[in-house]
């Protein structure tokens, strides 16, 4: 459980053993499953349903889910430290009230946008301070994140309140041609942006190293001289940004701030990272597994509406089944490894 | 300073005491007819009993909650079991064709327990068998057990108007309401078995180390499958208390943030999340606490849109008193370095990521 052996792999992102050339016990085996797993669905899909088969299926995936995609950026990060981060649904749920409720009062777009990403940022950041200062673990502080500002919410209104500012509208209504009959909202290229960020961030600078470094064990990453406090506090100030730009995107995509919304998101955050095969102990996984993650649980819910005769809830159920295959599989691979 | 003081100073329930005391005298001042207790009809009625019923099964699932997390786990799940529990129950009585009759409801009351002790064995073979972190082994069945609730019920809220059930969480023994004397019941046998047995030890020194316990000949797998199975049955005893109260199941919003509650309850009773050393007597005033704050919102006349926000800034204050962090610190203000626990000053502690390992 939480004896963590010697021959685990390092923290330098990208390093694998070569043992033969298919390596069941690599790190990227979790990953590769997903992908298989995504195009399996794709594919039982393309044979069951018409339409179902086409780019335009794939891209609208990703619009329906570009929010999700930029929470699991920051719930990445969070796990990857052997963290987690709970209030990432009730920050959401907070952006969009705080957007909403400034441009009612007549605010400029781009500073009520600023402000949203400011004050998620900010609420990370008294997280990541509370949980390193004060050594809390990040599920209670992180539950009382949740609990703060789901009651904020609460305080801005307790109805729903629409959105009607024209740069709103244009961000939610606008459509980016690809080609011939493609297209994507400027919601899927933010996103697309953030994870390319956070890609490079987490492999290719000293930080992410240090995101690893954490997960694997934060003692010895201090003493490796690792900035682990600066770090630790970091990754929360991310999710916190990731969590209102989120929010954001949410807003684009409803066009209206409500405190009931995104209730449960942090479940679907978690099940997407946890599905795109990182370890929630920490040290162990990829952004684009989480990407993947978040479009195995989108293509779910496609399936399920094709389907038409299933329940809303067997959402739910088929999610709680693989995430019960993978956390499986996760677990005979660690054990393959040692 | 006195000794007796600094002695009631580090207990480790001295905060949450302070704390629920202060709660009380605050309502006590805004509404000074809060402690009165009046009997009608035979039934005490009074703020007092009415924190004792509504607390009771925020009280049993952190029970069974506080075992769970003595071992170095946690159980996401129990919101999940009430939902279930409460459908299931509700589900046969509305079906049956006498709901009035004891023995329905018994057999109704019956299989679900056994379903919530399945479930309960679910989440410990996931632990103990397969290896699985607790974390993510609960977080499965809180995810899928919603949707199962709903599958019983079938996505509609089931009313039961049956007079035997509604005594599980709104009835009277006694001259007091039945449910906190099952929830006290369960707590009592739960003391007896853990504290006058080595049981309590045995689930401790798992918390602490389950690979050197193991080696000491102690079962931990067995412990560990067990205490899972203690918490899937509290969690099912109060998804009946609250189905049974309001006469409803709602697999939507039955046990809603009941785990959140639970495990706050017993963090704010000083056990740590890290495993190990527990005490239910500070989970039985956690639970209090907790139940005593959301009276509180009412009694003081808090607007009920800040609740949450009132809710989450007294949790913080309470962790914050009780964290290593700053008792080192405070230790260190009034010169008397702690010596029981030296390892407490060491610069990085992983009692940040202990709650996944």
């Amino acid at each position: 459980m939480s004896i963590r052996t010697i021959d685990k792999p390092t923290a330098r992102p990208g390093f694998v053993r070569p043992r033969g050339r298919f390596n069941l016990g690599s790190r990227y085996t979790p990953v590769l499953v997903t992908l298989i797993l995504l195009i399996a669905m794709w594919g039982v899909g393309a044979t069951r349903y018409r339409g179902f088969l086409s780019v335009q299926m794939l891209l609208n995936l990703l619009i329906d889910n570009s929010f999700l995609l930029v929470l699991v950026v920051g719930m990445t990060f969070v796990i990857l430290t052997g963290g987690i981060d709970l209030s990432v649904g009730s920050v959401v749920a907070l952006s969009t009230m705080i957007a909403a409720f400034l441009l009612r009062a007549g605010w400029p777009p781009l500073v009520v946008i600023a402000i949203v990403l400011v004050v998620g940022s900010t609420l990370g950041m008294l997280v990541g301070l509370v949980i390193h200062y004060f050594e809390i673990q990040p599920f209670i502080a992180t539950l009382a994140a949740m609990f703060l500002a789901r009651g904020l919410c609460y305080v801005i209104s307790l109805n729903s309140i629409s959105i009607t500012d024209p740069f709103f509208v244009d961000m939610a209504q606008t459509r980016i041609p690809l080609g011939p009959g493609l297209a994507i909202t400027p919601s899927v290229i933010i996103a697309v942006i953030v994870v390319a960020i956070a890609f490079f961030v987490l492999h290719y600078t000293r930080t992410g190293r240090t995101v690893y470094g954490i997960g694997n064990g934060g003692q010895s990453a201090m003493l490796m001289g690792l900035p682990v406090a600066r770090t630790r506090v970091l990754v929360y100030v991310i999710s916190g940004f990731c969590s209102a730009l989120g929010g954001v995107l949410f807003t684009f995509y409803t066009l209206s701030g409500y405190s009931l919304t995104a209730v449960g998101m942090e479940l679907d955050a978690i099940a997407a990272v946890v599905i795109g095969g990182t370890l929630l102990t920490g040290g162990s996984g990829f952004i684009l597994g989480s990407v993947l993650g978040v479009l195995v649980l989108g293509i779910i819910q496609t399936i399920i509406s094709f389907e038409g005769t299933l329940s809303s809830w067997w959402t739910k159920i088929v999610i709680g089944a693989l995430l019960l295959v993978f956390i499986v599989l996760q677990r005979l691979l660690t054990t393959l490894r040692r | 300073m006195n000794p007796t003081v600094t002695r009631a100073l580090k207990h480790r329930l001295f905060w949450p005491i302070v704390t629920l005391l202060g709660l009380l005298v605050l309502n006590v001042a805004v509404r000074p007819a809060f402690f009165s207790i009046r009997l009608q009809d035979g039934h005490l009625f009074g703020s007092l009993v009415d924190i004792l019923r509504n607390g009771a099964p925020t009280l049993l699932v952190a029970l069974g909650m506080t075992l769970v997390i003595a071992t170095r786990g946690i159980d996401l799940s129990v919101g999940a079991v009430v939902a279930i529990s409460g459908a299931l129950a509700c589900s046969i009585i509305a079906g049956s064709a006498d709901p009035n009759s004891p023995t329905t409801v018994l057999v109704a009351v019956g299989i679900s327990i056994v379903l919530a002790l399945i479930l309960g064995a679910w989440n410990g073979f996931l632990v103990s068998v397969i290896g699985v972190q607790p974390i993510i082994a609960t977080l499965i069945l809180m995810t899928a057990g919603r949707g199962l609730a709903m599958l019983i019920t079938e996505g509609q809220i089931v009313t039961v108007n049956s007079a035997p059930y509604k005594v599980i969480g709104g009835g009277y023994w006694l001259a007091l309401p039945a449910s906190i004397i099952i929830a006290l019941g369960m707590f009592a046998i739960a003391a007896v078995l853990t504290r006058k047995t080595a049981l309590g030890l045995l689930i401790e020194s798992v918390g602490i180390n389950p690979q050197a316990s193991r080696i000491a000949g102690v079962r931990s797998r067995s412990i560990i499958w067990m205490v899972y199975i203690f918490s899937g049955l509290c969690a099912g005893i109060a998804g009946l208390m609250i189905s049974s109260n309001v006469t409803a199941a709602d697999a939507n919003n039955a046990g809603l943030w009941i785990e959140m509650d639970a495990i706050l309850a017993v963090v704010i009773g000083g056990t740590s999340l890290a495993g190990g050393r527990y005490s239910l007597g500070g989970t039985l005033i956690g639970a209090a606490i907790i139940q005593t704050l959301t009276t509180t919102v009412y009694t003081v006349g808090i607007a009920p849109e800040i609740t949450l926000v009132f809710k989450a800034l007294v949790v913080i204050i309470v962790c914050l008193l009780q964290s290593p962090a700053l008792q080192t610190r405070l230790g260190s203000l009034r010169r008397r370095p702690d010596r029981r626990r030296p390892d407490r000053r060491r610069p990085v502690t992983t009692s940040t990521g202990g709650v996944l390992s």
